[in-house]
């Protein structure tokens, strides 16, 4: 039963998880930069990096959330294309594109209640019972696109809400802007506000939880519309960068988001998780994306150095102990 | 003094089985009172009678010596019992003050948290039950702590709630000698401030030492309420209910 006194050990005790994260993507980031200097300085690289970052952050936050409270869910990766497929056929219905961004999104986070839903009073297991919904989801996608997608550059183009979302301010990618701020809105909502407080409780134990009044299936049930909610957002923000819809948008992402969780430093077994660490975690996901083939190695590599760092991540973030009981 | 609560004569059948035959106990004001009984002799009975999960068959329950009618467990917890149950209904990976304020979180318009108020109460409630080292404050997680310092986590909770009667479920069981004795510091804490506990336990030593009264139970009837004055010694207590078991 030791601990430090000085304030400083005290941050780093407390955030220690986050912190590892940030340690994980400095390292990352030195050996691209000492690999292959002259292409980490070009800035077009960056640019993709920041195309794909923001997406994965909207996915990613919510689900430390989902994760802390003792679930998970796979399902986002369909949700995702659906908010973007109801978002495509209303402004190719003639809808202004504004009402249909907030129509996808919407769309997105009554999917993920309804899921959550199935799951906590169906008392189904996360993982199965969004799998399931995973593949259910994307085949009635595929059915009603009859597999074809849909461009909307006439529709987007010029509109306002195009250059708001994912527009350029100064050179700088509206999208990174909008993620920074969900990512502070999430922090706050996730350590100081009585959502985030009880989604610790009900992950750390939600037979105490209960016993003391909060509604553990309410808590549940709102985190997985929050991942719908993310998913919905995610959809339509990269719908939006490519003025087009394809029916299998998102499918890349279910294992990347899923990664970017733990490797973030949030623990798989509830009761405690780390938005600050998450975006790290984003971060060395994101950049492992793009960073192999900028030191010139084949791109055939990135997926096993992506598991290489999962598991160096995961072994690493051992050191902050195992769960308390 | 007043009672806090009187049970008169309550009896409690499940099916076929009386749990409760014609028992009556009373908790006053600022006592510390232990019930003591074999395992089957219907204490948790007794303990979900008091804190109104059961209703009784027969017989009265008096609050501050009024009959209260119909008894709940929202009545009880309005009258200012709370129950500290033998898992003591903690969140380890989480800090003290999340653990005090669990479900009953001070906020601000849109649920946002009232942290600095929570903090500040967290640690004055630590405090008033008897945590003394400066190594513990309000943000330490709970899980660095050991098994009697959670159970004062627990009992601090309860003070929070404004308990004026705290029932004690086996706080002592599995705990080693100086952590039972944290348990016991934090309990005369709890009197000092004029509130009340039920104590409940089978190990007489632990009940003997910190009780003012004994209510022993057995077979579903109180068989004896004892203050301290009449028995000696743990020794005595414990050969008074031999012989009552016995006999019956």
């Amino acid at each position: 039963m030791k601990k430090e006194s000085s304030v400083i050990n005290k941050i780093f005790h407390k955030n220690g998880r986050a912190f590892g994260s940030m340690g994980y993507f400095i390292i990352l980031m030195l050996i691209f930069l000492i690999g292959a200097p002259e292409a980490w300085l070009r800035p077009n690289l960056h640019q993709s990096v920041f195309v794909m970052m923001p997406t994965l952050i909207f996915l990613v936050i919510p689900l430390v959330f989902l994760v802390a409270s003792g679930e998970i869910d796979l399902s986002f990766a369909s949700t995702y294309a659906l908010a973007a497929y109801i978002f495509s056929i209303l402004v190719k219905s003639g809808i202004d594109p504004a009402v249909a961004i907030l129509a996808g999104v919407i769309s997105g986070a009554v999917v993920g209640a309804l899921v959550g839903a199935l799951i906590v009073y169906g008392r189904l297991s996360s993982l199965v019972a969004s799998l399931g919904v995973l593949f259910l989801l994307r085949g009635l996608i595929l059915v009603l696109t009859e597999s074809r997608s849909i461009t909307m550059m006439d529709e987007l183009e010029n509109h306002w809400v195009y250059h708001l979302l994912v527009g350029n301010f100064y050179g700088f990618p509206m999208q990174m802007i909008w993620a920074l701020a969900f990512v502070i809105f999430s922090y706050y909502l996730f350590n100081k506000h009585v959502f985030g407080i009880h989604i610790h409780h009900v992950g750390d134990n939600y037979v105490s939880a209960e016993q003391m009044g909060i509604n553990v299936k309410a808590v549940k049930i709102k985190a997985f519309m929050f991942v719908g909610l993310g998913a919905g957002i995610a959809g339509i923000f990269t719908t939006l960068i490519t003025y087009s819809f394809f029916p299998t948008q998102g499918f890349g992402y279910l294992l990347l988001a899923l990664a970017a969780v733990f490797v973030g430093g949030t623990p798989y077994w509830g009761g405690l998780g780390t938005i600050a660490g998450a975006v790290f975690g984003v971060g060395v996901i994101a950049y492992m994306e793009v960073g192999v083939i900028a030191v010139g190695m084949s791109g055939v590599w990135r997926q096993f150095f992506n598991g290489l760092i999962i598991l160096l991540a995961l072994l690493g973030h051992r050191l902050h102990g195992d769960r308390v009981r | 003094m007043g009672n806090i609560i009187e049970l008169k004569n309550v009896t409690k059948k499940f099916g076929g089985i009386t749990a409760l035959n014609k028992a009556s106990l009373h908790v006053g004001a600022g006592e510390i009172v232990g019930l003591i009984g074999d395992n089957g002799a219907g204490k948790s009975t007794l303990i979900k009678t008091l804190v109104g999960v059961y209703s009784p068959d027969e017989g009265e329950i008096l609050i501050r010596d009024r009959k209260v009618s119909s008894w709940t467990a929202l009545k009880a917890r309005e009258a200012g019992i709370e129950t500290v149950f033998q898992d003591r209904a903690l969140c380890p990976q989480q800090s003290i003050v999340w653990n005090i304020f669990m479900g009953k979180e001070l906020t601000y318009p849109f649920g946002f948290v009232r942290e600095k108020e929570q903090i500040n109460e967290a640690n004055r409630l630590i405090r008033e039950i008897g945590f003394t080292s400066k190594l513990i404050n309000a943000d330490s997680p709970v899980g660095n702590l050991s098994g009697g310092e959670r159970q004062g986590v627990a009992i601090a909770r309860a003070i929070y709630n404004n308990a004026e009667l705290i029932i004690l479920d086996e706080p002592t069981n599995a705990l080693s000698l100086n952590e039972t004795q944290k348990v016991f510091d934090f309990v005369k804490n709890v009197k000092k401030s004029n509130r009340s506990v039920l104590f409940i336990g089978h190990n007489i030593y632990h009940v003997y030492d910190i009780s003012d009264r004994f209510v022993v139970l057995d077979r579903g009837e109180v068989v004896h309420q004892l203050t301290k004055n009449d028995v000696a010694s743990p020794e005595e207590l414990m050969k008074i209910m031999r012989d009552t078991i016995v006999q019956h």
